[in-house]
């Protein structure tokens, strides 16, 4: 069931940040899907807004592993033992939205990317093509 | 007919009643279709029903809801039916049996032909309007007779003579019982408590005679009947029931030689077989170690052990408990084992009366005080439980036996869940025992309700609730399920205390919400538990729309884009179509909107349309059309009003008596986008042949000749569960009343994700206590749930077209913010000329 990938660990010159939308595109605490270009392919991100909080962006796969559907960014945004997570809104896993981790099966990992303000614009890590 | 079938054996069965059916039933479960080839013959004209609930039909229930089955019931299992056919002798000696229509022949051979109620050789008892309590034309009967008549006389003051007591009083009589022994329930109760019963008996306004023998009855001055004692004196009545006991209806076995009990009955062994082995009886007709068992559970077991002895299986009847528990115009009776300690030599006996708050209580214990032998109760039935596993499990009595009849303050000393042992039994009606209880928890049932849906247990007269309550609590707590209610880690309160909260503190949105009364240890974002159920909360009491900023994020999905998602990630569309009335117009433009957007297509239950496949980013544009052309939308993705399913009623129907579809119009209209713990459904039925299966719904309206009947809490699905009725014969005002504060209270005290029907079985009191909140306001709380309802009312606003007319809503329609392909993922391929999921 595995679909994660190990990142690299990240050094800046492994990296190049991307302009993925604006903020306005972003719902406040909830999610929106966006499309990315990385080294393995164009692939789907699911980008959650958290104003106010310690971290404010996440940026995970919009693939759902287990539904095998592009639906996670359409997932409710919570906390469960203190970390932030989404559940997924087919069979309702949840998704640790620092490390991708699934709480139910932690074999089981979506990716994740750095992402971050400048100004306006929603920033994203991408590894360099 | 008379073609015996060369692979399958003929098996008939005579009698069409409760334990007949039951050996039928029991017969399907172990595939004796296979070997049978069966017929049933039936006197009544009426498919099986419940005898036991008889009652029920002055209350309103028709035959077809006090059935036992289906109306194909029988087909579907390939079982001939022959019902208004009564068999009028058995020829042995050529296998047959005789009805008016013809000779059937037979391998083996059931008789279930019950009982019919003794009328004492009186003269006069076959003068007009001498009825008996039997059978529902007995009941036509004496409804009939009841509109010509002011006063009403029952012989016979045993348990079936005071339920006939009690319907005569419901029929607006002026009401007597007359009793030949020299108190009321001479078989259930002993002289103190027959004083009891009589005292609170006639508090009700019913007049009690006993040691009185009927002489004659003859031509009233005053009224229809003279009844005459032995003393002369006499007692004047329009209408007489007999209800003196009953006999084995045992003329056929009689006729046709087979082995007979001196006072009637035949006999039967334990596997119920007759003294003709290819022969066998159950029920009330048959008579096993010299006792004809007067009870429908007795029945149910020597029917069980018949379909084993007629499918080679192991299984005897070995007697049955007559124990009961009863409530008789509202007085609490009960009776265990040996209640009068009459058939127990040695046995010793503890009384506890209480003359001011009229209860009396009796132990009989074994001589040396360990065993508990039997039990009488009048007054108050709470007690019955705790003694009844004492007394079936032969558990060994407390120190000082009298500590279980004694008032104490916190009642009844209950028996502990954990006392009991796996064997024994909770439920009698449906033989549930604590194992089974258990073993439906493990197989995840974690409430009351589930469990009760599970395993049937409560669910036939409903005596066992309160042990059957003390045993599930008492498991989930053991197997540390539901100890803590809260809702989740972000609220220490349950889903009935955040509405109080909401409501009292009129907080408007989540954040405030869990700001002021979330636990302190977590972020504060909420999770999928609480957001949604406070989503819903909120939507109950305030109805703004799900869409506003505060509110996006703690929808589902489905609310979120007011679709409904399937398993690839498209939505389906379904748009309100009230009553499930729709014009040909706006046929055509559904027709339109799935064509252009390639919609699968299809009817659904409710009577609407559903369209499937669209994309997130379609969704606006599809709802533009769909509004332009004068749909709302249909709250198929909410936990909320769904539909209100009707037939077409009066205006087109030769039977309808009401106008069905427009009360179903009138409702859905009212309640549509109401957000509630879970999906509601409707129905309005133009008459009693309920076609619009009101009875399956969460509120169901049957139409009566003279306004509605009301039925709550039903569900088909995966568990299904009749509605019941609730109340009857109301105008179309009272009827949205009810339905307004049903709602309300169900909002107000419902668990989450908890369907009516669910919160009815968990509902504490149940369906008395309902009624007593809604009808008779026991609460005080009635105008306040109207209002609360109005408002919801008041501010409905269609959520689809509240969207689209806001661009900062529409935004979140997009399947992706930088970019407009549609999702790659999503592939379909044609079948039967549409477009379904590869
Ligand atoms: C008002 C009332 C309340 C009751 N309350 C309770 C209660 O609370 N608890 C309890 O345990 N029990 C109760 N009972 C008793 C219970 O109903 C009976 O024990 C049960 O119905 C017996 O089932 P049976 O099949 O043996 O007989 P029945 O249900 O009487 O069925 C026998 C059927 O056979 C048919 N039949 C007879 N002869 C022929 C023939 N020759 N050919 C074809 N058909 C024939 C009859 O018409 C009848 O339909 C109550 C009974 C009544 C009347």
């Amino acid at each position: 069931m595995s679909t994660a990938t190990v990142l690299k660990t990240e050094t800046e010159a492994d990296v190049s940040w991307q302009t993925l939308c604006i903020k306005s595109d972003l719902v406040a605490f909830s999610g929106v899907a966006a499309w990315i270009e990385t080294a393995e392919g164009p692939a789907q991100v699911a980008l959650f807004y958290l104003p106010g909080h310690e971290t404010e962006l996440y940026a995970v796969d919009h693939h759902d592993p287990f539904a095998n559907a592009n639906v996670i960014a359409r997932g409710i945004v919570g906390d469960l033992k203190g970390q932030p997570v989404v559940a997924s809104p087919i069979y309702k896993q949840h998704f640790r939205l620092k490390d991708g981790v699934c709480l139910e099966d932690e074999s089981v990992q979506l990716r994740t990317w750095p992402v971050r303000f400048e100004g306006d614009q929603v920033m994203i890590a991408i590894e360099a093509l | 007919m008379n073609i015996s079938h060369s692979d399958k054996q003929q098996l008939i069965v005579i009698g069409n009643g409760m334990v007949g059916h039951h050996l039928v039933e029991q017969l399907v479960e172990r595939g004796a279709t296979e070997a049978y080839r069966i017929i049933v013959f039936g006197e009544e004209r009426h498919l099986a029903y419940d005898r036991v609930h008889l009652s029920e039909y002055f209350a309103g229930r028709d035959a077809e809801s006090l059935a036992l089955c289906a109306s194909d019931y029988y087909a579907e299992h390939g079982i001939e039916l022959r019902l208004s056919e009564a068999v009028t002798g058995i020829d042995r000696d050529n296998g047959e049996v005789v009805t008016d229509k013809g000779r059937y022949a037979y391998d083996r051979l059931v008789l279930a032909t019950g009982s019919y109620p003794f009328v004492p050789p009186i003269p006069g008892n076959d003068r007009p309007n001498c009825l008996v309590y039997r059978t529902l034309e007995d009941l036509d009967a004496i409804r009939a007779a009841a509109e010509k008549a002011t006063t009403g006389v029952v012989v016979g003051g045993g348990l079936l003579g005071l339920e006939a007591a009690n319907a005569l009083r419901g029929l607006n009589l002026d009401t007597a019982v007359v009793e030949f022994a020299p108190r009321l329930m001479p078989m259930q109760v002993d002289s103190e408590g027959g004083e009891l019963l009589r005292e609170k008996i006639e508090s009700l306004g019913v007049q009690v005679l006993t040691e009185r023998a009927t002489q004659r009855i003859e031509d009233g001055g005053a009224s229809f009947h003279r009844m005459v004692f032995q003393d002369d004196k006499v007692l004047e009545t329009d209408l007489i029931v007999f209800s003196a006991g009953i006999r084995p209806r045992d003329e056929l076995a009689r006729e046709c030689g087979l082995e007979m009990g001196e006072r009637g009955g035949v006999v039967i062994d334990d596997h119920c077989l007759t003294s003709d082995p290819a022969i066998l009886a159950v029920g009330e007709v048959a008579l096993w170690n010299n006792s004809i068992f007067g009870l429908v559970g007795p029945g149910y077991q020597m029917a069980k052990a018949a379909a084993y002895t007629l499918t080679q299986g192991e299984l005897t009847f070995r007697g049955a408990d007559m124990s009961t528990k009863l409530k008789l115009l509202g007085v609490d009776v009960g009776s265990i084992g040996d209640a009068h300690g009459d058939r127990s030599p040695g046995a010793r006996m503890f009384r506890y009366l209480d003359q001011i708050k009229q209860e009396y209580r009796k132990l009989v214990v074994s001589s040396d005080g360990k065993k508990l032998l039997g039990a009488m109760l009048v007054g108050d039935n709470s007690y019955y439980d705790t003694l009844m596993q004492y007394y079936s499990n032969g558990l060994e009595l407390p120190e000082d036996p009298a500590s279980l009849i004694l008032p104490s303050t916190e009642g009844a000393p209950a028996l502990g869940a954990d006392a009991l042992p796996e064997t024994a039994t909770i439920c009698s009606c449906h033989n549930v025992t604590k194992g089974d209880v258990c073993a439906s928890i493990d197989a995840g049932c974690t409430d009351l309700g589930a469990v009760k849906l599970e395993t049937k247990a409560s669910t036939g007269c409903g005596g066992c609730a309160a042990l059957l309550k003390s045993v599930v609590d008492h498991e989930l707590e053991s197997r540390g399920v539901e100890v803590d209610k809260s809702i989740c880690e972000h609220f220490a309160y349950t889903r009935q205390e955040l509405y109080g909260i909401v409501r009292v503190e009129g907080i408007k949105t989540f954040s405030e919400l869990i700001e002021k009364h979330g636990s302190s240890q977590t972020q504060g974002l909420g999770c999928d538990i609480c957001k949604p159920a406070v989503a819903s909360i909120l939507a109950s009491c305030f109805n703004e729309p799900i869409t506003d900023a505060s509110h996006i994020p703690l929808q589902d999905t489905n609310d979120t884009f007011m679709a409904n998602m399937q398993k690839n990630g498209t939505y389906s569309v379904v748009p309100r179509v009230p009553g499930g009335e729709i014009t040909p117009d706006k046929l055509i433009a559904l027709g339109e909107v799935a064509k252009k957007y390639q919609l699968y297509t299809k009817i659904t239950g409710g009577q609407r349309v559903d369209l499937f496949g669209a994309q997130l980013h379609d969704l606006p544009d599809i709802w533009q059309e769909l509004i332009d052309a004068g749909f709302e939308t249909g709250h198929a993705y909410g936990k909320a009003t769904r539909t209100v399913k009707s037939c077409v009623g009066s205006t087109w129907c030769r039977y309808g008596v009401q106008d069905s579809v427009g009360m179903a119009l009138h409702i859905e209209n009212r309640y549509k986008g109401l957000r509630s713990p879970h999906k509601l459904k409707f129905a309005v039925s133009g008459c009693t042949r309920e076609c619009a299966e009101a009875q399956s719904k969460d509120v169901g309206v049957i139409a009566t000749e003279n306004g509605w009947n009301l039925y709550v809490c039903g569900n088909g699905g995966m568990r299904p569960r009749h509605a019941e009725l609730f109340a009857t014969d109301l105008d179309d005002e009272t009827l949205i009343k009810y339905i307004d504060r049903f709602l309300m209270f169900y909002i107000r005290t419902a668990d989450r994700l908890q369907r009516t029907s669910v919160w009815r079985e968990n509902l504490d009191g149940g369906l008395d206590y309902l009624k007593d909140v809604i009808i008779h306001d026991s609460l005080g709380i009635g105008e306040e749930l109207e209002s609360q309802m109005q408002e919801v009312v008041d501010r409905y606003e269609c959520e689809w077209a509240n969207a689209l007319k806001d661009p900062a809503k529409l935004k979140r329609f997009r399947s992706y913010v930088n970019d407009d392909r549609p999702d790659p993922n999503i592939i379909v391929t044609e079948e039967r000329g549409q477009l379904r999921p590869a």
